[in-house]
């Protein structure tokens, strides 16, 4: 998976499995892309999400308590690459998810569904190397993650590993909408691109969640904005079911317009 | 007493450190804080100190006479842990990190506490130390322990309900990891298991191994022998690893770690990671795990609320596997009668969690000459169990399968 090469920044949606059902999510999924999503997120559920805030945190246990398991993200994603064949898809877990199913059947079979890649945020590049392995064995790609405070020697050292993209959490923190970013952020960005160069482009996410955050990311040199918590804020508070696909439609074509250059 | 030897992050396969990035730099930062000043002498005879004069080390190390005879066979040698200010061993460690956190220029300190135990000695090392704790503790776990949340404010330390997940530990720890996170540039993470990521499990184990230094000096002291087995209960498994560390290569010693059976193995109910738990990713190490098989992390149950936690620490894991610690279970029925005999034969009232470890003893004493003897680590005092002591003793409440017992 290698985001295009084009003059304005790619939109990645999150959606969690199987949330807030298994049907509605399918609708989600097909609404964002609609609304003009470059990219889909599709989360897997896990019981202790140390790098969730509140929003995806809800979210997950509700979903677990449903029953929904890495093979709802499997079937997703299938469903997607029917629609949508040349749509990225990328998985969004945590290791021990991937771990118990056994890494290598984990990559086969998300192969074989149509995922071309994953972000796993509590794997760090020194325990990835039987992950990378597999995946690599498969062509998926391992996209890695850094933070404000992530020194510039590791930056380099991350962005030689990674593929597909490079994943600047924008905050140090939890995920979670948030009002408005601090100077830091964009200090960040400028920094990892400086760095990294356009060697591999550079998305960046956490607290993401209105048009004039893509704007300010576009501007300052993002490749991809990662937007989540907003997206499952708006599937958690809708009373009507039936205005939520369209108004999922309408605020991700806000935040397309916001992504040109 | 410090291990100088470069920290190595794996125990085996286990261990490790599956953290998110952000946290990447705080643990390097520790990970060089600990080396440079835990091998000072000025570090270690400031922390010998507080040790000696604040928390009241050494500790006895106690031949229960009434109870060896009650049981027949090997003598039964309690190590006081029972003893120490704060009422467990969970002090040798905040201590110790309290006082790096110190010497690394970190006022705040944060903490996860199940029962209230870490939470209440944090809060006490960081009085004395004069730092700042805040306590992550599971909603369920506070209204349980009401008197540990009395305790800890008033020693000065600011406790935060966690309402996530299961409310209990697993999520206290997640809610601390995620404080860490925020406010990664400021702020310690004592962590009071020896668990979670490297170099934490290493960390816990050297500040807890005083236990085990003491026992051998003290056995051969008074009997001039090592003891022929030591038994210690397993939680996260931090009094254990200390009372074991100094007799891993010591292979005539026998070691045993006893984890909560709960209601039985086979009921679902217990917290015994070890014995019925599989391998997996928790809390940034990896280790066994109670999960299910989609690798969602299960609720546990025991009767004491220290031993309840789906995971354990790294070294643990690997001391498993390699053969060298055997890992039973016991159950929380034979856990309340061992806390009974105790009290009866001894005078000494146990913390639920080390009745575990005391009823494990019986059984393998029962079973040994009368020139052998068996070390029980006492790791806390049963105060704070009365309540549920009192609930459990009422006529028909016990519910456990008597035939579950794993020995």
């Amino acid at each position: 998976m290698q985001l295009k090469e084009k003059n304005e920044c790619a939109l990645i949606c999150y959606v969690l499995a199987g949330y807030p059902d298994r049907r509605m999510c399918n609708k989600v999924v097909d609404a964002l892309v609609r609304g003009g999503a470059d990219i889909i997120e599709i989360g897997i559920p896990f019981s202790d999400p140390i790098a969730d805030g509140p929003t995806l945190q809800k979210a997950s246990s509700l979903a677990i308590r449903k029953g929904i398991t890495a093979a709802d993200a499997l079937h997703l994603a299938r469903n997607i690459r029917d629609n949508f064949s040349d749509l990225p898809i990328i998985a969004m877990t945590y290791s021990n998810i991937v771990i118990k199913m056994g890494l290598h059947k984990f990559m086969k079979d998300a192969k074989a569904s149509g995922f071309d890649g994953f972000i796993l945020p509590d794997m760090p590049i020194e325990e990835s190397q039987q992950y990378y392995k597999n995946a690599s064995a498969y062509g998926l790609s391992t996209v890695f993650l850094v933070s404000p405070n992530t020194s510039g020697p590791r930056i380099k050292q991350i962005s030689s590993v990674t593929t597909g993209f490079l994943y600047l959490v924008s905050i140090l923190g939890v995920t979670g909408a948030r009002i408005s970013f601090e100077n830091y952020s964009i200090d960040a960005l400028k920094k990892v691109k400086r760095i990294i160069g356009s060697k591999i482009p550079v998305g960046i996410g956490f607290g993401i969640s209105k048009p004039e955050h893509v704007k300010i990311m576009s501007n300052s040199g993002a490749d991809a904005v990662v937007v989540a918590s907003s997206i499952i804020n708006m599937i958690t508070e809708s009373t009507n079911r039936g205005s939520l696909v369209n108004e999922i439609r309408e605020y991700t074509k806000s935040l397309k317009a916001a992504c040109g250059k | 007493m410090i291990s100088k030897s470069r920290l190595d992050g794996k125990f085996g396969k286990y261990g490790g450190k599956f953290i998110p990035e952000t946290l990447v730099p705080a643990i390097e930062e520790l990970e060089s804080g600990y080396e440079k000043y835990c091998t000072q002498r000025s570090f270690r005879e400031e922390l010998e100190s507080l040790l000696k004069n604040y928390a009241g080390r050494p500790t006895p190390l106690y031949y229960a006479k009434n109870l060896s005879r009650y049981v027949g066979g090997a003598k039964i040698l309690l190590k006081r842990e029972d003893l120490l200010h704060g009422g467990a061993h969970k002090i040798n460690n905040t201590l110790g990190q309290a006082l790096l956190a110190k010497k690394m220029n970190k006022k705040r300190i944060i903490a996860e506490t199940g029962a209230g135990q870490h939470g209440v000695a944090t809060a006490i090392a960081c009085a004395v130390l004069g730092l700042n704790a805040e306590i992550y503790m599971g909603s369920i776990d506070m209204s349980r322990q009401k008197m540990n949340v009395f305790r800890m404010e008033l020693l000065g330390g600011k406790v935060h309900p966690v309402k996530s997940g299961t409310q209990t530990l697993k999520d206290a720890i997640n809610d601390a990891l995620r404080d860490w996170i925020t406010n990664v540039n400021n702020t310690y993470y004592l962590l009071g298991s020896a668990v979670g990521p490297h170099p934490y499990p290493t960390i816990v184990r050297d500040f807890q191994s005083v236990i085990g230094r003491e026992i051998k000096q003290q056995m051969l002291e008074a009997l001039h022998r090592l003891p022929s087995a030591i038994i210690a209960c397993v939680g996260g498994g931090s009094n254990s690893i200390g009372s074991f560390h100094q007799f891993i290569n010591e292979s005539n010693v026998l070691l045993y770690g006893v984890e909560a059976g709960g209601k039985g193995i086979r009921s679902g109910e217990h917290s015994a990671s070890l014995c019925a738990g599989s391998e997996g990713i928790l809390h940034g190490m990896k280790s066994y795990l109670l999960q299910d098989e989609f690798g969602q992390i299960l609720g546990t149950h025991s009767v004491s609320a220290g031993l309840d936690y789906p995971a354990v620490g790294p070294e643990h894991a690997y001391l498993k596997d390699t053969k060298r610690v055997r890992y039973v279970a016991c159950n929380d029925d034979d856990a309340v009668d061992a806390f009974l005999l105790l009290c009866r034969y001894e005078g000494i009232i146990p913390a639920l969690e080390s009745s575990h470890a005391v009823s494990y003893a019986m059984k393998i004493a029962k079973k040994m000459n009368s020139s052998d003897s068996v070390v029980v680590t006492l790791s806390g005092r049963g105060d704070k169990d009365m309540d549920i002591i009192m609930d459990y003793t009422k006529p028909g409440t016990r519910k456990n399968k008597r035939d579950d017992r794993k020995t």
